[in-house]
């Protein structure tokens, strides 16, 4: 039985980094370029998240005397925490990516101002809210499910299930839309689709918008099943979420979504095999060496510049 | 245009450096500094809060009445407190910087035995007093002279847990999880486990697990031990972690008991854990709920100062910095030399044989470790850590 429930743990974990895995591949996959303030805006998003639910159920935040039904308050913090994200995430494009592309700087410090807006991020937020943790309040009811040995809760099979969906989500967008259509254009020819009469800056606000929605959906189920919040969690997330994406072939949707998996299993596994002592060495170990057979990733192309 | 900027970067920076070198000037022989090198941020930000609002207290109490009466004269205390960020290499470098910059002349903390361990290294080598107030593992003061502590230590501890457990919940086996990146955890969990398997024979641990600092997810080594069946689980962590451990753990369909260490003991442990915590045992340095006498008054004036009740490092801290001043104290003066002074109170510290602290008595014994008592407590379904047993050494 310890096997299922393994699996299951696993499936939670990796969709965590499979959600967050999404972001940094849509940035790269457009515009070539690593976002490494992702991680941050994933803890952005959940921050947004606890102040919105807590101003909604009224044990904090904003004090407007609201006591809404803990249900709707979810309802309602879902699709505003993934607008406030994109919202922070279009600002830091505007603010900080979009002027050096304007000046035609090159990738690399692109690069650098994106760790640099990560940790701006992160402390910014300690400034803010001092560095005592923030505890995420119970939005819906726990039901613990036992089929035969096996624990599921009713939040791991949401956070599975809303990986999937987000997945073909956007992998409808990408390849089916004409959005997507000029999104793969870019990637492929930065300097010629704006010739065709396609608007960069539109297409790239969109994929930010689409990337930080995601990684503020990751940022709310994660508070919701991990309920304690503090500046640096979306550090060393965002990091394994990156390598999740660069395995799977970064800059294809599919290798975010299968790189974030492989993570969780790869990490899981080597726990309920080995001693927990031995889990990130062996488990970046594996990576490693299926980067030396695949260097581009699972679902990479060979290209000829990369970062 | 460029030049300028380039200039104007130069100048800032040259300005930088003059403030820097004025900083390590002006001294006021009026005063005595004592440095805390406390976790004002990272991973446990209470535990730097409640030693930083301990020491304030203890501040005003004696400024108020004209400061700190040594040989006759008083002084002003002046507490300087340097943010560790929960890091063993900044703990080292806020040790550092009160010797050398601030001329500190004892300091109080780091508080975790992560810190406390390269911290007390440091402060050994430049001479100068540490008093760590919460540190249990024993390496913190091991063939360190300058070094001491206020609190009890794991080889005591890991025990007090055994025998508690093994009675309150009639326990034949035992599990344990642990942070291996943590000097104290992972001190405390080998400790526990060679006792535990002396006093129930070999293989009677069915589950050690480990997991690192940042870590948020725990299934997977909780999956393993709770498919191990164990009577309960000991989980050495700090409360930051403990919240996490425990509702995974019931997650995974878990209903057995927890038996913690002192590290849980943050006031900031139920708001973090909730419902889940409630019921279960730890073993730590005071039980705040039914204290009497000068315990009581400290809780008091605490809670209405700062509206909450101090957990143990607030009390610890009181405690460590009270053992400094009185070392002071019976130096008699105050040597312009701050080296020489150091050396004065060093020795004055070590000649400490008992102390009445608010954590207990501490009996010395040539080391800078106490004999001291621990107490066990139980959560209550208020929150409150409530008195269940007190375990003292032979």
């Amino acid at each position: 039985m310890e096997i299922f429930q393994n699996i299951l743990n696993a499936l939670q974990f990796g969709s965590f980094y499979a959600l967050i895995a999404l972001g940094y591949t849509l940035v790269y996959g457009v515009l070539r370029l690593i976002n490494f303030a992702h991680g941050d805006i994933f803890m952005v998003g959940a921050y947004l998240a606890y102040f919105v639910a807590v101003t909604l159920l009224g044990i904090g935040g904003l004090n407007l005397g609201l006591h809404v039904d803990p249900a709707l308050a979810l309802a309602i913090t879902v699709p505003a925490t993934m607008i406030l994200t994109a919202l922070v995430g279009v600002t830091l494009e505007r603010t900080a990516y979009r002027p050096l592309r304007r000046k035609g700087a090159d990738r690399l410090y692109v690069v650098i101002t994106a760790l640099m807006a990560g940790l701006v991020l992160e402390n910014g937020n300690l400034a803010l809210l001092g560095a005592s943790r923030k505890r995420f309040p119970d939005l819906i009811d726990k039901v613990i499910w036992n089929l035969g040995g096996v624990s599921v809760t009713n939040l791991k099979v949401v956070v599975i299930v809303a990986a999937i969906a987000v997945f073909l989500m956007l992998q409808f967008i990408v390849t089916r839309t004409k959005i997507g259509m000029a999104m793969r254009g870019i990637s492929y020819d930065k300097f010629a689709i704006p010739l065709m009469g396609i608007p960069l800056d539109t297409i790239i606000v969109v994929t930010f918008v689409l990337g930080s929605a995601m990684a503020g959906l990751a940022g709310i189920l994660f508070a919701m099943s991990y309920p304690i919040l503090e500046p640096y969690m979306g550090a060393l997330i965002g990091w394994k979420a990156f390598i999740a994406a660069v395995v799977g072939g970064i800059g294809d949707i599919r290798g975010a979504i299968v790189g974030g998996f492989m993570l969780g299993f790869i990490e899981i596994g080597v726990v309920a095999v080995f001693p927990s002592t031995l889990r990130d060495l062996f488990a970046f170990s594996v990576l490693l060496i299926i980067l030396w057979l695949r260097p581009t990733g699972i679902y990479g192309v060979a290209q000829t510049t990369k970062i | 245009m460029k030049r300028i900027t380039v200039k104007i970067l130069f100048a800032v920076l040259a300005l930088g450096l003059g403030v820097f070198a004025l900083a390590a000037c002006g001294k006021d022989s009026n005063t005595i500094k004592v440095g805390f090198n406390i976790p004002l941020t990272g991973d446990i930000p209470k535990v730097g809060e409640a030693s930083k609002f301990a020491a304030e207290m203890l501040k005003e109490d004696i400024n108020s009445k004209g400061g700190l009466e040594v040989g006759g004269k008083k002084y002003k205390l002046e507490f300087i407190y340097q943010d560790n960020e929960s890091k063993a290499e900044s703990a080292v470098n806020a040790a550092l910087k009160l010797i050398n910059q601030d001329n500190v002349l004892a300091i109080v903390g780091p508080n975790s035995s992560k810190q406390a361990i390269p911290a007390g290294a440091t402060c050994n080598d430049a001479q100068t007093v540490m008093v760590t107030p919460w540190s249990t593992n024993p390496d913190t003061t091991k063939d360190r002279p300058w070094v001491f502590r206020a609190c009890f230590l794991d080889p005591f501890q890991g025990p007090v847990a055994v025998n508690f457990a093994a009675k309150q919940f009639g326990a034949k086996t035992a599990a344990v999880l642990f942070d291996i990146a943590n000097d104290y955890s992972k001190g405390l969990a080998e400790i526990f486990k060679a006792e535990w398997e002396k006093k129930m024979g070999p293989g009677t641990v069915v589950g050690f697990e480990s997991h690192g600092t940042k870590d948020q997810d725990f299934s997977a080594q909780l999956t393993k031990i709770v498919g191990a069946k164990p009577d309960f689980i000991f989980v050495p962590d700090n409360y930051n972690q403990v919240a996490l451990i425990v509702k995974q753990a019931h997650d995974l369909g878990y209903k057995g008991p927890f038996m913690g260490s002192d590290a849980w003991g943050s006031a900031e442990l139920m708001t973090l854990c909730g419902k889940d915590c409630i019921g279960q045992f730890f073993s730590t340095h005071y039980a705040a709920a039914g204290a009497q006498g000068a315990t009581k008054e400290f809780i008091d004036r605490f809670n209405a100062k700062y509206k909450y009740v101090p957990d143990d490092v607030a009390a610890l801290t009181w405690d460590a910095t009270r053992l400094v001043l009185q070392a002071i104290q019976s130096v008699g003066k105050i040597d312009k030399d701050v080296k020489v002074e150091r050396k004065a109170v060093r020795d004055a510290l070590a000649n400490i044989k008992e102390f009445d602290g608010i954590t207990g008595k501490m009996k010395f014994a040539g080391t800078g470790d106490p004999n001291k008592c621990a107490v066990v407590v139980q959560i209550s379904p208020e929150g409150k850590f409530e008195f269940k047993e007190s375990v003292c050494p032979e």
